[in-house]
């Protein structure tokens, strides 16, 4: 799981990605096989269970939307973790981020719901990635200065966050029929959607940092001293690479990312903030910067392929009449099955 | 004050508490062999639902504590297989264990939600029946309970006592010594995470077969990241992790108490705090080498060829 090296002939970098897609839908086939005999066993034919996924996710104009809708959110947490790894830092913690990113940016929603859109939407993006960002400072700032792991701490804050929303949202923002979320949002504090579908300009937000990400990473001092920072941390000292401000500085941005995608959630998919809605996405997109090996390519191919899984599940709850967190299994199926990485798909030049 | 409503919340917080003393007593065991075990939420989970739907089906709370002890166990394996044999990252492996016991758990369950099972019988500790029957009605605990803290230094004499905790903490500080030593770090690791993993299976069955007495998803509520909590708080010792389950517990029970008394205390902030005290103690340590986690959390061990 190496990062890619920095000069690659540009032919061969396509080749890499048809060998990661092969080698990655080799072991796709090898979690479907498993997740079927849990069909099996529950009495469903899991050729016909499959057959309807991949019709439903990839078979239709509004399937295919579904999964890019799935995946948005996917791309922005992968990111809040692939930024920081880079410079060897460990950010479990996109999931209280992006909670916190979503906290900021409804408080603004809900306060100036009856600003237009134009100047309202800015606002929440910077409110949530501010969130985002301040619930990052935390681990940032302990770690810059040795104090606590930023793995741990990213950790504990991730549990704390949901509470500190639901507190907001039980106690102070909760609509009049519900308990559990606010209001719906006003018209101007929801993000416009692309071509009558329901994915959102998330999307676009996503690509669009990934991109810069790239960029960033690729043709920037910043990039270069952070590529230092993450070879060789004292190398990086010694050249007089400011090693504190980049580490406090990156875990703020990968927050405000991950706040980002919190804002987006809200915002954008569910127009609504309710407690506990997250579900693990920020975990996910730990996995997905895991599997992706940090690389923004790689992140938007995976975060596909497990948005095309997560959105087959709603299916197997539809017409399968089996719970939706059953998805989870064929998910965790998939990632065992490249986290075992079985011989006859490993690499033949495993680094 | 009265005594009575003192007794009501310590009695609520050791309910509430052993399940979260078990989980975190298997946490610890992982982590002094040097595996952390994110997915600990998954572990319970699905042993919560197995343990539970065995005691519907069979109608034994017993035989349902076993099975979830067992489940516990071979979920551990799972990770034990790809961080131990296949030397995956611990975290992504964790985490990837975390949504399977989501899953699984969900699915395991899924005829067993709204049921209801005769829960683990609560035995009388004999000589209590000289109280008045309120106060001995608040004592009477379940076999799990009994055992918690018997189970706590147990653990506490196995890792610090005994020549396989010896070798299993030599693990977790570092592999390669422990292997120099003619000590087998994989198969210890294994011993661990199995150990680990059917301690986490007895916290999960007090919570569906005990405490809850019923199954829902997501029932575990993030008790699986308490544990992880709790473990750094009672730096990785048996021993203070009952204080540790106890005093987590007691805060919540507390709650219940201020506000039968008028004083309004949001749950939600007091859910916090076994992760915002964790954070405290951990940065009053300031990172200090004496109290440091052992020192081959998290890493992978290639071996020694």
């Amino acid at each position: 799981m190496s990062n890619p090296p920095d000069r690659r002939r540009a032919g061969s970098a396509w080749a890499g990605l048809a060998r990661i897609v092969l080698r990655y839908g080799a072991m796709t086939l090898l979690a479907l096989l498993l997740f079927g005999v849990i069909l099996l066993i529950s009495g469903k034919d899991p050729l016909q269970s499959y057959r309807d996924i991949f019709v439903s996710t990839l078979g239709s104009t509004y399937g295919f939307s579904e999964v890019v809708v799935a995946m948005t959110p996917l791309l922005l947490t992968a990111l809040a973790v692939a930024l920081p790894s880079r410079i060897g830092l460990i950010n479990i913690g996109g999931e209280g981020q992006l909670y916190m990113g979503a906290c900021a940016a409804t408080w603004v929603a809900l306060t100036f719901g009856s600003l237009p859109g134009w100047i309202l939407l800015p606002i929440m993006v910077l409110a949530g990635m501010l969130g985002g960002a301040a619930w990052a400072w935390i681990p940032g700032m302990l770690r810059a200065r040795g104090i606590v792991n930023e793995t741990i701490s990213t950790l504990l804050l991730n549990s704390v966050a949901p509470m500190i929303v639901s507190f907001f949202v039980f106690g102070y923002w909760h609509s009049p029929m519900d308990t559990n979320k606010t209001p719906n949002f006003s018209p101007s504090a929801r993000l416009p959607t692309l071509f009558d579908t329901r994915v959102d300009l998330g999307l676009v937000l996503g690509l669009g940092l990934l991109v810069l990400f790239w960029f960033v990473m690729r043709f920037t001092r910043w990039g270069l001293e952070m590529r230092t920072l993450g070879g060789n941390p004292q190398a990086a000292r010694l050249n007089g690479i400011p090693t504190r401000r980049y580490i406090i500085g990156v875990m703020c941005l990968a927050g405000a990312v991950a706040g980002l995608a919190g804002m987006a959630q809200v915002s954008g998919y569910y127009g609504v903030l309710l407690a506990n809605f997250s579900r693990g996405i920020g975990f996910m997109g730990f996995l997905v910067s895991w599997l992706a090996g940090g690389s923004p390519m790689g992140i938007v191919v995976t975060s596909f392929i497990v948005a095309i899984i997560l959105t087959g599940g709603n299916l197997l709850q539809l017409t399968r009449d089996l719970p939706y967190s059953m998805v989870n299994i064929l998910l965790a199926m998939t990632l065992f099955v490249v986290l075992a990485r079985p011989s006859f798909i490993r690499k033949r030049n495993a680094s | 004050m009265n005594p009575l409503a003192l007794l009501g919340v310590l009695s609520s917080a050791v309910f509430s508490g052993t399940s979260l003393l078990y989980t975190t007593l298997g946490e610890i065991v992982g982590e002094r062999s040097g595996i952390v075990n994110l997915g600990l939420e998954g572990v319970l989970l699905v042993s919560a639902s197995a343990g539970f739907s065995v005691t519907y089906l069979t109608g034994n709370p017993y035989l349902g504590v076993l099975t979830a002890v067992i489940a516990g166990g071979l979920m551990n394996m799972i990770l034990a297989y790809l961080v131990v044999s296949r030397q995956a990252n611990q975290l992504a492996s964790g985490l990837a264990l975390m949504f399977f016991g989501f899953g699984l758990s969900a699915w395991i369950g899924r005829e067993f939600v709204g049921a209801k099972i005769v829960g683990l019988p609560r035995l009388a500790v004999p000589g209590l029946y000289r109280l008045p029957q309120l106060y001995a009605s608040l004592l009477r605990f379940d076999l799990l309970i009994y055992l918690a803290v018997p189970v706590a230094l147990l653990i506490g004499w196995l890792l610090f006592r005994t020549r396989w905790g010896l070798g299993l903490r030599a693990v977790g500080e570092s592999p390669d010594t422990a292997y120099a030593s003619g000590r087998n770090p994989r198969l210890i690791r294994y011993q661990a995470l199995w150990l680990g993993g059917m301690l986490a299976g007895a916290g999960a069955a007090h919570l569906s077969i005990a405490y809850a007495m019923n199954w829902t998803e997501y029932m575990t509520a993030g008790r699986g990241f308490i544990a992880i909590a709790l473990a750094i708080f009672a730096k990785w010792h048996p021993v203070r992790a009952v204080a540790g389950a106890l005093l987590f517990s007691a805060a919540v029970a507390f709650q219940l108490l201020l506000q039968s008394s008028g004083v309004q205390v949001s749950p939600f902030l007091l859910n916090t705090i076994p992760y915002v005290l964790t954070l405290v103690v951990l940065i009053a340590w300031g990172g200090r080498r004496r109290v440091a986690a052992p020192a081959s959390l998290g890493r992978v061990y290639q071996g020694a060829e």
